[in-house]
Protein backbone atom coordinates (compact mmCIF):
# COMPACT_ATOMS: atom_id res chain seq x y z
CA UNK A 1 0.00 0.00 0.00
CA UNK A 2 2.88 2.35 0.79
CA UNK A 3 4.34 1.56 -2.63
CA UNK A 4 0.98 2.16 -4.30
CA UNK A 5 0.66 5.63 -2.77
CA UNK A 6 4.31 6.43 -3.53
CA UNK A 7 3.83 5.43 -7.17
CA UNK A 8 0.67 7.53 -7.43
CA UNK A 9 2.59 10.48 -6.04
CA UNK A 10 5.39 9.98 -8.59
CA UNK A 11 2.93 9.56 -11.44
CA UNK A 12 1.12 12.76 -10.52
CA UNK A 13 4.45 14.59 -10.40
CA UNK A 14 5.66 13.32 -13.76
CA UNK A 15 2.45 14.03 -15.69
CA UNK A 16 2.71 17.72 -14.81
CA UNK A 17 4.72 19.79 -17.29
CA UNK A 18 5.92 22.09 -14.53
CA UNK A 19 7.78 19.20 -12.90
CA UNK A 20 9.78 18.58 -16.05
CA UNK A 21 10.52 22.28 -16.35
CA UNK A 22 11.82 22.47 -12.78
CA UNK A 23 13.76 19.26 -13.36
CA UNK A 24 15.48 20.68 -16.42
CA UNK A 25 16.17 24.07 -14.86
CA UNK A 26 17.78 22.45 -11.82
CA UNK A 27 20.00 20.21 -13.93
CA UNK A 28 21.16 23.37 -15.69
CA UNK A 29 21.90 25.09 -12.37
CA UNK A 30 23.73 22.04 -10.99
CA UNK A 31 25.83 21.79 -14.15
CA UNK A 32 26.59 25.52 -14.03
CA UNK A 33 27.88 25.29 -10.46
CA UNK A 34 29.85 22.16 -11.28
CA UNK A 35 31.56 23.75 -14.28
CA UNK A 36 32.21 26.91 -12.27
CA UNK A 37 33.92 24.92 -9.52
CA UNK A 38 35.88 22.96 -12.12
CA UNK A 39 37.04 26.23 -13.73
CA UNK A 40 38.17 27.56 -10.35
CA UNK A 41 40.16 24.40 -9.73
CA UNK A 42 41.84 24.59 -13.13
CA UNK A 43 42.72 28.26 -12.59
CA UNK A 44 44.32 27.57 -9.21
CA UNK A 45 46.00 24.31 -10.21
CA UNK A 46 49.47 25.89 -10.74
CA UNK A 47 49.43 27.48 -7.28
CA UNK A 48 48.12 24.29 -5.67
CA UNK A 49 50.98 22.33 -7.20
CA UNK A 50 53.46 24.43 -5.17
CA UNK A 51 51.76 23.76 -1.79
CA UNK A 52 52.80 20.67 0.09
CA UNK A 53 49.77 18.50 0.97
CA UNK A 54 47.42 20.62 -1.14
CA UNK A 55 43.63 19.93 -1.09
CA UNK A 56 42.59 17.52 -3.85
CA UNK A 57 40.13 17.94 -6.65
CA UNK A 58 37.28 16.31 -4.72
CA UNK A 59 37.62 18.71 -1.79
CA UNK A 60 37.71 21.75 -4.03
CA UNK A 61 34.92 20.76 -6.40
CA UNK A 62 32.63 18.23 -4.70
CA UNK A 63 32.37 19.69 -1.18
CA UNK A 64 31.23 23.21 -2.26
CA UNK A 65 28.91 21.67 -4.86
CA UNK A 66 27.16 19.46 -2.30
CA UNK A 67 26.98 22.35 0.15
CA UNK A 68 25.33 24.52 -2.48
CA UNK A 69 22.82 21.75 -3.35
CA UNK A 70 22.00 21.37 0.35
CA UNK A 71 21.15 25.08 0.56
CA UNK A 72 19.20 24.96 -2.70
CA UNK A 73 17.14 22.00 -1.49
CA UNK A 74 16.22 23.95 1.63
CA UNK A 75 14.31 26.36 -0.61
CA UNK A 76 13.19 23.75 -3.10
CA UNK A 77 11.87 20.85 -1.03
CA UNK A 78 9.03 22.94 0.50
CA UNK A 79 7.80 23.68 -3.04
CA UNK A 80 7.30 19.96 -3.52
CA UNK A 81 6.12 19.04 -0.02
CA UNK A 82 3.47 21.76 0.05
CA UNK A 83 1.26 19.74 -2.28
CA UNK A 84 1.49 16.45 -0.43
CA UNK A 85 -1.37 16.77 2.03
CA UNK A 86 -2.53 20.40 1.89
CA UNK A 87 -3.52 20.11 -1.75
CA UNK A 88 -5.27 16.79 -1.21
CA UNK A 89 -7.23 18.46 1.53
CA UNK A 90 -8.09 21.46 -0.62
CA UNK A 91 -9.14 19.33 -3.60
CA UNK A 92 -11.06 17.00 -1.25
CA UNK A 93 -9.12 14.00 -2.55
CA UNK A 94 -8.03 13.20 1.00
CA UNK A 95 -11.52 11.69 1.47
CA UNK A 96 -10.56 8.94 -0.98
CA UNK A 97 -7.54 8.00 1.13
CA UNK A 98 -9.42 8.38 4.41
CA UNK A 99 -12.30 6.14 3.33
CA UNK A 100 -9.93 3.46 2.02
CA UNK A 101 -8.80 0.49 4.11
CA UNK A 102 -5.40 2.00 4.87
CA UNK A 103 -4.03 3.78 7.92
CA UNK A 104 -2.41 7.17 8.23
CA UNK A 105 0.94 5.34 8.40
CA UNK A 106 0.49 4.18 4.81
CA UNK A 107 -0.53 7.64 3.64
CA UNK A 108 2.35 9.46 5.30
CA UNK A 109 5.08 6.93 4.46
CA UNK A 110 3.79 6.51 0.89
CA UNK A 111 3.99 10.22 0.29
CA UNK A 112 7.34 10.50 2.06
CA UNK A 113 9.03 7.79 0.01
CA UNK A 114 7.37 8.88 -3.22
CA UNK A 115 8.78 12.38 -2.95
CA UNK A 116 12.13 11.12 -1.67
CA UNK A 117 12.55 8.92 -4.75
CA UNK A 118 11.73 11.90 -6.94
CA UNK A 119 14.29 14.09 -5.20
CA UNK A 120 16.90 11.33 -5.48
CA UNK A 121 16.30 11.20 -9.22
CA UNK A 122 16.65 14.98 -9.25
CA UNK A 123 20.00 15.02 -7.41
CA UNK A 124 21.57 11.84 -8.78
CA UNK A 125 23.07 13.92 -11.58
CA UNK A 126 25.51 15.46 -9.08
CA UNK A 127 27.56 12.32 -8.28
CA UNK A 128 27.32 11.42 -11.96
CA UNK A 129 28.84 14.75 -12.96
CA UNK A 130 31.61 14.36 -10.40
CA UNK A 131 32.38 10.82 -11.56
CA UNK A 132 32.78 12.15 -15.08
CA UNK A 133 36.12 13.47 -13.76
CA UNK A 134 37.24 9.95 -12.82
CA UNK A 135 38.97 9.12 -16.13
CA UNK A 136 41.17 12.23 -15.82
CA UNK A 137 42.05 12.33 -12.16
CA UNK A 138 42.00 10.47 -8.88
CA UNK A 139 38.77 11.04 -6.89
CA UNK A 140 38.31 10.69 -3.14
CA UNK A 141 35.54 8.07 -3.09
CA UNK A 142 35.15 8.25 0.70
CA UNK A 143 34.41 11.96 0.63
CA UNK A 144 31.93 11.52 -2.22
CA UNK A 145 30.15 8.68 -0.43
CA UNK A 146 29.97 10.69 2.80
CA UNK A 147 28.45 13.62 0.92
CA UNK A 148 25.92 11.42 -0.89
CA UNK A 149 24.75 9.79 2.35
CA UNK A 150 24.62 13.17 4.05
CA UNK A 151 22.58 14.67 1.23
CA UNK A 152 20.15 11.74 1.30
CA UNK A 153 19.61 12.07 5.05
CA UNK A 154 19.32 15.85 4.81
CA UNK A 155 16.72 15.58 2.03
CA UNK A 156 14.75 13.03 4.06
CA UNK A 157 14.64 15.40 7.03
CA UNK A 158 13.49 18.29 4.82
CA UNK A 159 10.74 16.14 3.29
CA UNK A 160 9.54 14.92 6.70
CA UNK A 161 9.34 18.48 8.04
CA UNK A 162 7.60 19.74 4.90
CA UNK A 163 5.15 16.85 5.01
CA UNK A 164 4.22 17.64 8.60
CA UNK A 165 3.67 21.33 7.89
CA UNK A 166 1.63 20.38 4.82
CA UNK A 167 -0.59 18.26 7.06
CA UNK A 168 -1.39 21.29 9.24
CA UNK A 169 -3.16 23.36 6.62
CA UNK A 170 -5.43 23.21 3.59
CA UNK A 171 -3.50 25.91 1.73
CA UNK A 172 -0.43 24.67 -0.19
CA UNK A 173 1.10 28.17 -0.27
CA UNK A 174 0.90 28.45 3.51
CA UNK A 175 2.51 25.02 3.79
CA UNK A 176 5.36 26.07 1.50
CA UNK A 177 5.97 29.36 3.30
CA UNK A 178 5.78 27.64 6.68
CA UNK A 179 8.32 24.98 5.74
CA UNK A 180 10.72 27.52 4.20
CA UNK A 181 10.37 29.71 7.29
CA UNK A 182 11.17 26.85 9.67
CA UNK A 183 14.10 25.54 7.62
CA UNK A 184 15.59 28.97 6.96
CA UNK A 185 15.00 29.89 10.61
CA UNK A 186 16.93 26.83 11.80
CA UNK A 187 19.71 27.60 9.34
CA UNK A 188 19.98 31.28 10.36
CA UNK A 189 19.84 30.40 14.06
CA UNK A 190 22.72 28.01 13.44
CA UNK A 191 24.72 30.70 11.62
CA UNK A 192 23.91 33.36 14.18
CA UNK A 193 24.65 31.38 17.33
CA UNK A 194 28.22 32.28 18.20
CA UNK A 195 28.80 30.00 21.19
CA UNK A 196 30.24 26.66 20.02
CA UNK A 197 27.98 24.58 22.30
CA UNK A 198 24.78 26.51 21.55
CA UNK A 199 21.65 24.32 21.29
CA UNK A 200 20.77 26.08 18.04
CA UNK A 201 23.61 24.21 16.37
CA UNK A 202 22.16 20.90 17.50
CA UNK A 203 18.70 21.69 16.13
CA UNK A 204 19.83 22.66 12.63
CA UNK A 205 19.90 19.96 9.93
CA UNK A 206 22.47 21.91 7.93
CA UNK A 207 24.84 21.96 10.91
CA UNK A 208 24.71 18.17 11.06
CA UNK A 209 25.28 18.00 7.31
CA UNK A 210 28.59 19.85 7.71
CA UNK A 211 30.44 16.79 9.03
CA UNK A 212 29.17 14.68 6.13
CA UNK A 213 30.22 17.52 3.82
CA UNK A 214 33.78 17.29 5.17
CA UNK A 215 33.79 13.53 4.67
CA UNK A 216 33.28 12.68 8.33
CA UNK A 217 30.67 9.98 8.99
CA UNK A 218 29.44 10.66 12.52
CA UNK A 219 26.80 8.27 13.84
CA UNK A 220 25.52 11.10 16.04
CA UNK A 221 24.73 13.21 12.99
CA UNK A 222 23.12 10.26 11.24
CA UNK A 223 21.03 9.57 14.35
CA UNK A 224 19.92 13.22 14.39
CA UNK A 225 18.59 12.97 10.83
CA UNK A 226 16.81 9.68 11.50
CA UNK A 227 15.21 11.01 14.69
CA UNK A 228 14.32 14.35 13.10
CA UNK A 229 12.61 12.63 10.15
CA UNK A 230 10.87 10.01 12.30
CA UNK A 231 9.58 12.64 14.73
CA UNK A 232 7.96 14.74 12.01
CA UNK A 233 6.56 11.71 10.19
CA UNK A 234 4.96 10.52 13.43
CA UNK A 235 3.56 14.00 14.07
CA UNK A 236 2.10 14.03 10.55
CA UNK A 237 0.43 10.64 11.14
CA UNK A 238 -1.02 11.85 14.42
CA UNK A 239 -2.23 15.02 12.78
CA UNK A 240 -4.06 13.08 10.06
CA UNK A 241 -5.59 10.74 12.63
CA UNK A 242 -6.69 13.49 14.98
CA UNK A 243 -7.97 15.86 12.36
CA UNK A 244 -11.09 13.81 11.73
CA UNK B 1 -36.89 -15.92 1.72
CA UNK B 2 -33.16 -16.33 1.92
CA UNK B 3 -31.22 -15.07 4.88
CA UNK B 4 -29.18 -12.67 2.75
CA UNK B 5 -32.08 -10.35 1.99
CA UNK B 6 -32.42 -9.22 5.58
CA UNK B 7 -28.70 -9.03 6.36
CA UNK B 8 -27.82 -5.70 7.98
CA UNK B 9 -24.80 -4.21 6.22
CA UNK B 10 -24.53 -0.88 7.99
CA UNK B 11 -25.58 0.00 11.47
CA UNK B 12 -24.77 3.26 13.21
CA UNK B 13 -25.85 4.10 16.74
CA UNK B 14 -25.93 7.36 18.67
CA UNK B 15 -23.73 9.45 16.41
CA UNK B 16 -23.01 12.92 17.72
CA UNK B 17 -20.56 15.40 16.33
CA UNK B 18 -19.77 18.99 17.08
CA UNK B 19 -17.35 21.45 15.51
CA UNK B 20 -16.15 23.76 18.23
CA UNK B 21 -19.19 24.76 20.28
CA UNK B 22 -21.64 24.04 17.48
CA UNK B 23 -23.29 20.63 17.59
CA UNK B 24 -23.93 19.58 14.01
CA UNK B 25 -25.22 16.05 14.55
CA UNK B 26 -27.31 15.02 17.57
CA UNK B 27 -27.73 11.36 18.45
CA UNK B 28 -28.41 9.85 15.04
CA UNK B 29 -28.95 6.13 14.56
CA UNK B 30 -29.21 4.49 11.16
CA UNK B 31 -29.59 1.00 9.84
CA UNK B 32 -29.23 -0.31 6.32
CA UNK B 33 -30.08 -3.74 4.93
CA UNK B 34 -28.63 -5.49 1.92
CA UNK B 35 -30.51 -4.70 -1.27
CA UNK B 36 -31.89 -1.45 0.09
CA UNK B 37 -31.55 2.12 -1.12
CA UNK B 38 -31.81 4.63 1.70
CA UNK B 39 -32.29 8.33 1.01
CA UNK B 40 -30.98 10.89 3.47
CA UNK B 41 -33.10 13.96 2.92
CA UNK B 42 -32.69 17.40 4.36
CA UNK B 43 -32.20 21.11 3.77
CA UNK B 44 -28.80 22.59 3.12
CA UNK B 45 -26.74 22.44 6.29
CA UNK B 46 -28.94 19.80 7.92
CA UNK B 47 -25.90 17.57 8.49
CA UNK B 48 -26.21 15.11 5.60
CA UNK B 49 -22.59 15.33 4.50
CA UNK B 50 -21.27 15.23 8.06
CA UNK B 51 -23.27 12.07 8.73
CA UNK B 52 -21.86 10.45 5.61
CA UNK B 53 -18.33 11.43 6.52
CA UNK B 54 -18.80 9.69 9.85
CA UNK B 55 -20.26 6.57 8.24
CA UNK B 56 -17.18 6.25 6.01
CA UNK B 57 -14.58 6.91 8.68
CA UNK B 58 -13.51 10.30 7.33
CA UNK B 59 -14.78 11.97 10.48
CA UNK B 60 -14.87 10.55 13.98
CA UNK B 61 -18.08 10.78 16.02
CA UNK B 62 -17.74 12.52 19.37
CA UNK B 63 -17.58 10.40 22.47
CA UNK B 64 -20.31 11.98 24.57
CA UNK B 65 -19.97 9.49 27.40
CA UNK B 66 -23.70 9.08 28.00
CA UNK B 67 -24.54 6.85 25.05
CA UNK B 68 -22.03 4.53 23.45
CA UNK B 69 -21.70 5.39 19.78
CA UNK B 70 -20.85 2.66 17.32
CA UNK B 71 -20.66 2.12 13.58
CA UNK B 72 -20.70 -1.40 12.21
CA UNK B 73 -20.11 -2.28 8.57
CA UNK B 74 -20.99 -5.89 7.73
CA UNK B 75 -20.58 -6.73 11.40
CA UNK B 76 -17.12 -5.13 11.68
CA UNK B 77 -16.64 -2.24 14.08
CA UNK B 78 -15.50 0.75 12.00
CA UNK B 79 -14.06 2.63 14.96
CA UNK B 80 -12.05 -0.31 16.30
CA UNK B 81 -11.00 -2.01 13.05
CA UNK B 82 -11.11 0.79 10.48
CA UNK B 83 -8.98 -0.99 7.87
CA UNK B 84 -11.15 -4.14 7.84
CA UNK B 85 -14.43 -2.26 7.83
CA UNK B 86 -13.48 0.32 5.20
CA UNK B 87 -12.78 -2.46 2.66
CA UNK B 88 -16.58 -2.90 2.48
CA UNK B 89 -17.32 0.78 1.83
CA UNK B 90 -17.43 2.78 -1.37
CA UNK B 91 -17.74 6.53 -0.85
CA UNK B 92 -18.47 9.41 -3.17
CA UNK B 93 -18.02 12.68 -1.21
CA UNK B 94 -19.78 15.93 -2.06
CA UNK B 95 -16.83 16.94 -4.24
CA UNK B 96 -15.62 13.91 -6.21
CA UNK B 97 -12.11 13.03 -4.93
CA UNK B 98 -10.40 13.18 -8.31
CA UNK B 99 -6.73 13.52 -9.10
CA UNK B 100 -7.30 15.83 -12.03
CA UNK B 101 -3.87 15.28 -13.57
CA UNK B 102 -4.35 11.51 -13.98
CA UNK B 103 -6.08 9.62 -16.78
CA UNK B 104 -9.47 8.00 -16.08
CA UNK B 105 -8.11 4.42 -16.38
CA UNK B 106 -5.07 5.14 -14.21
CA UNK B 107 -7.18 6.82 -11.57
CA UNK B 108 -9.81 4.07 -11.38
CA UNK B 109 -7.13 1.36 -11.26
CA UNK B 110 -5.46 3.26 -8.42
CA UNK B 111 -8.77 3.54 -6.56
CA UNK B 112 -9.41 -0.21 -6.97
CA UNK B 113 -5.93 -1.14 -5.71
CA UNK B 114 -6.25 1.34 -2.85
CA UNK B 115 -9.43 -0.40 -1.71
CA UNK B 116 -7.47 -3.63 -1.45
CA UNK B 117 -8.39 -5.28 -4.75
CA UNK B 118 -6.02 -7.95 -6.10
CA UNK B 119 -3.96 -6.63 -9.06
CA UNK B 120 -5.11 -9.53 -11.28
CA UNK B 121 -8.78 -8.60 -10.84
CA UNK B 122 -8.42 -4.89 -11.49
CA UNK B 123 -8.59 -5.05 -15.31
CA UNK B 124 -11.95 -6.85 -15.32
CA UNK B 125 -13.42 -4.61 -12.63
CA UNK B 126 -12.22 -1.55 -14.54
CA UNK B 127 -13.88 -2.65 -17.78
CA UNK B 128 -17.15 -3.51 -16.02
CA UNK B 129 -17.28 -0.28 -14.03
CA UNK B 130 -16.50 1.89 -17.04
CA UNK B 131 -19.26 0.20 -18.96
CA UNK B 132 -21.74 0.67 -16.08
CA UNK B 133 -20.92 4.35 -15.67
CA UNK B 134 -20.70 5.13 -19.40
CA UNK B 135 -17.00 5.93 -19.29
CA UNK B 136 -15.76 3.50 -21.94
CA UNK B 137 -15.11 6.23 -24.49
CA UNK B 138 -13.11 8.48 -22.17
CA UNK B 139 -10.78 5.92 -20.56
CA UNK B 140 -7.61 7.53 -21.88
CA UNK B 141 -8.59 11.13 -21.26
CA UNK B 142 -7.15 13.24 -18.45
CA UNK B 143 -9.75 13.74 -15.71
CA UNK B 144 -9.15 17.49 -15.56
CA UNK B 145 -10.21 17.89 -19.19
CA UNK B 146 -13.56 16.14 -18.72
CA UNK B 147 -16.84 17.99 -18.24
CA UNK B 148 -18.46 18.23 -14.82
CA UNK B 149 -20.94 15.46 -15.64
CA UNK B 150 -18.22 13.04 -16.67
CA UNK B 151 -16.17 13.91 -13.60
CA UNK B 152 -19.18 13.09 -11.46
CA UNK B 153 -19.46 9.74 -13.24
CA UNK B 154 -15.78 9.02 -12.57
CA UNK B 155 -16.53 9.85 -8.95
CA UNK B 156 -19.34 7.29 -8.88
CA UNK B 157 -17.13 4.76 -10.67
CA UNK B 158 -14.37 4.99 -8.03
CA UNK B 159 -16.99 4.34 -5.33
CA UNK B 160 -18.29 1.12 -6.89
CA UNK B 161 -15.25 -0.36 -8.67
CA UNK B 162 -14.31 -2.69 -5.79
CA UNK B 163 -17.87 -4.04 -5.44
CA UNK B 164 -18.38 -2.78 -1.89
CA UNK B 165 -21.25 -4.00 0.29
CA UNK B 166 -22.14 -0.47 1.34
CA UNK B 167 -22.12 2.39 -1.15
CA UNK B 168 -22.31 5.90 0.27
CA UNK B 169 -23.13 8.59 -2.27
CA UNK B 170 -23.25 12.25 -1.27
CA UNK B 171 -25.50 14.10 -3.73
CA UNK B 172 -24.66 11.82 -6.66
CA UNK B 173 -26.71 13.64 -9.30
CA UNK B 174 -25.48 17.18 -8.70
CA UNK B 175 -24.19 18.83 -11.86
CA UNK B 176 -25.63 16.29 -14.26
CA UNK B 177 -27.99 17.05 -17.11
CA UNK B 178 -31.50 15.47 -17.09
CA UNK B 179 -30.64 12.47 -19.28
CA UNK B 180 -27.51 11.79 -17.21
CA UNK B 181 -29.56 12.06 -14.03
CA UNK B 182 -31.86 9.38 -15.36
CA UNK B 183 -28.90 7.13 -16.20
CA UNK B 184 -27.36 7.59 -12.79
CA UNK B 185 -30.68 6.88 -11.07
CA UNK B 186 -31.05 3.66 -13.08
CA UNK B 187 -27.49 2.74 -12.09
CA UNK B 188 -28.19 3.36 -8.41
CA UNK B 189 -31.34 1.23 -8.60
CA UNK B 190 -29.27 -1.54 -10.17
CA UNK B 191 -26.61 -1.23 -7.48
CA UNK B 192 -29.31 -1.34 -4.82
CA UNK B 193 -30.25 -4.88 -5.84
CA UNK B 194 -26.99 -6.51 -4.83
CA UNK B 195 -25.44 -3.91 -2.50
CA UNK B 196 -26.86 -1.42 -0.07
CA UNK B 197 -26.82 2.20 -1.06
CA UNK B 198 -27.21 5.28 1.09
CA UNK B 199 -27.47 8.57 -0.73
CA UNK B 200 -28.06 12.11 0.35
CA UNK B 201 -30.11 14.62 -1.57
CA UNK B 202 -32.26 17.66 -1.17
CA UNK B 203 -34.39 16.70 -4.16
CA UNK B 204 -37.68 15.03 -3.25
CA UNK B 205 -38.13 13.63 -6.74
CA UNK B 206 -34.91 11.71 -6.42
CA UNK B 207 -36.11 10.07 -3.23
CA UNK B 208 -39.40 9.04 -4.80
CA UNK B 209 -37.81 7.56 -7.89
CA UNK B 210 -34.99 5.54 -6.36
CA UNK B 211 -35.20 5.13 -2.61
CA UNK B 212 -36.89 2.32 -0.68
CA UNK B 213 -36.65 4.17 2.60
CA UNK B 214 -36.22 7.79 3.67
CA UNK B 215 -34.64 9.40 6.69
CA UNK B 216 -35.24 13.11 7.02
CA UNK B 217 -32.55 15.08 8.74
CA UNK B 218 -33.19 18.50 10.18
CA UNK B 219 -30.68 20.56 12.13
CA UNK B 220 -28.67 17.51 13.04
CA UNK B 221 -31.49 15.30 14.24
CA UNK B 222 -33.54 12.63 12.49
CA UNK B 223 -37.11 13.88 12.31
CA UNK B 224 -38.62 11.16 10.19
CA UNK B 225 -37.85 7.63 9.22
CA UNK B 226 -39.97 5.35 7.07
CA UNK B 227 -40.54 3.98 3.63
CA UNK B 228 -41.02 6.29 0.69
CA UNK B 229 -44.66 5.22 0.41
CA UNK B 230 -45.28 6.05 4.07
CA UNK B 231 -43.86 9.55 3.71
CA UNK B 232 -46.19 10.00 0.77
CA UNK B 233 -49.21 9.62 3.02
CA UNK B 234 -47.68 10.87 6.29
CA UNK B 235 -50.11 13.04 8.20
CA UNK B 236 -53.10 12.09 6.08
CA UNK B 237 -52.29 14.22 3.05
CA UNK B 238 -51.85 11.38 0.62
CA UNK B 239 -49.82 11.94 -2.50
CA UNK B 240 -48.40 15.22 -1.33
CA UNK B 241 -44.81 14.44 -0.57
CA UNK B 242 -43.54 17.98 -0.76
CA UNK B 243 -46.10 19.34 1.70
CA UNK B 244 -45.31 16.54 4.11
CA UNK B 245 -41.60 17.21 3.90
CA UNK B 246 -41.99 20.91 4.50
CA UNK B 247 -44.43 20.36 7.36
CA UNK B 248 -42.05 17.91 9.02
CA UNK B 249 -39.12 20.26 8.93
CA UNK B 250 -41.13 23.35 9.81
CA UNK B 251 -42.86 21.82 12.79
CA UNK B 252 -39.38 21.11 14.17
CA UNK B 253 -38.46 24.73 13.65
CA UNK B 254 -41.38 26.01 15.72
CA UNK B 255 -40.59 23.54 18.50
CA UNK B 256 -36.99 24.65 18.54
CA UNK B 257 -37.90 28.33 18.81
CA UNK B 258 -40.96 28.64 21.03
Amino acid sequence: MIRLIALRELRSLFVMPSTWFVFAALQFIFAWFFLNALQTFLDFQPQLAQIANAPGVTVIIAAPLFNMVALLLMMLVPMFTMRLIAEERRNQTLALLMSSPISSRHIVLGKFFGLLVFLLALTCSIPLMLYSLAPGTHLDHGLLLGNCIGLLLLTASYVALGLYISSLTAQPIIAALGAVAVLAGLWLADLGASAPGSPWHLASPLHHFRNFNNGLLDSGDAAFFVLFSAAFLLLAMRRIDNNR
Amino acid sequence: MSHATTEITLSARHLTRSFGSQTVIRDISLELKRGEVLGLLGHNGAGKSTTMQMLTGCLLPDDTGTKKCSIEVCGIDLLRHPALAKAHIGYLPETPPLYRELGVDDYLAFAARLRGMQPAKVADALALTKQRCGLTAVGHKIIGTLSKGYQQRVGIAQAIIHQPDVIVLDEPTVGLDPSQIREVRTLIRELGDAHSVILSTHLLGEVVSICDRVEILHRGTLVYSGTTAELDSHGGVAGNLEENFIRLTESQETEAQP
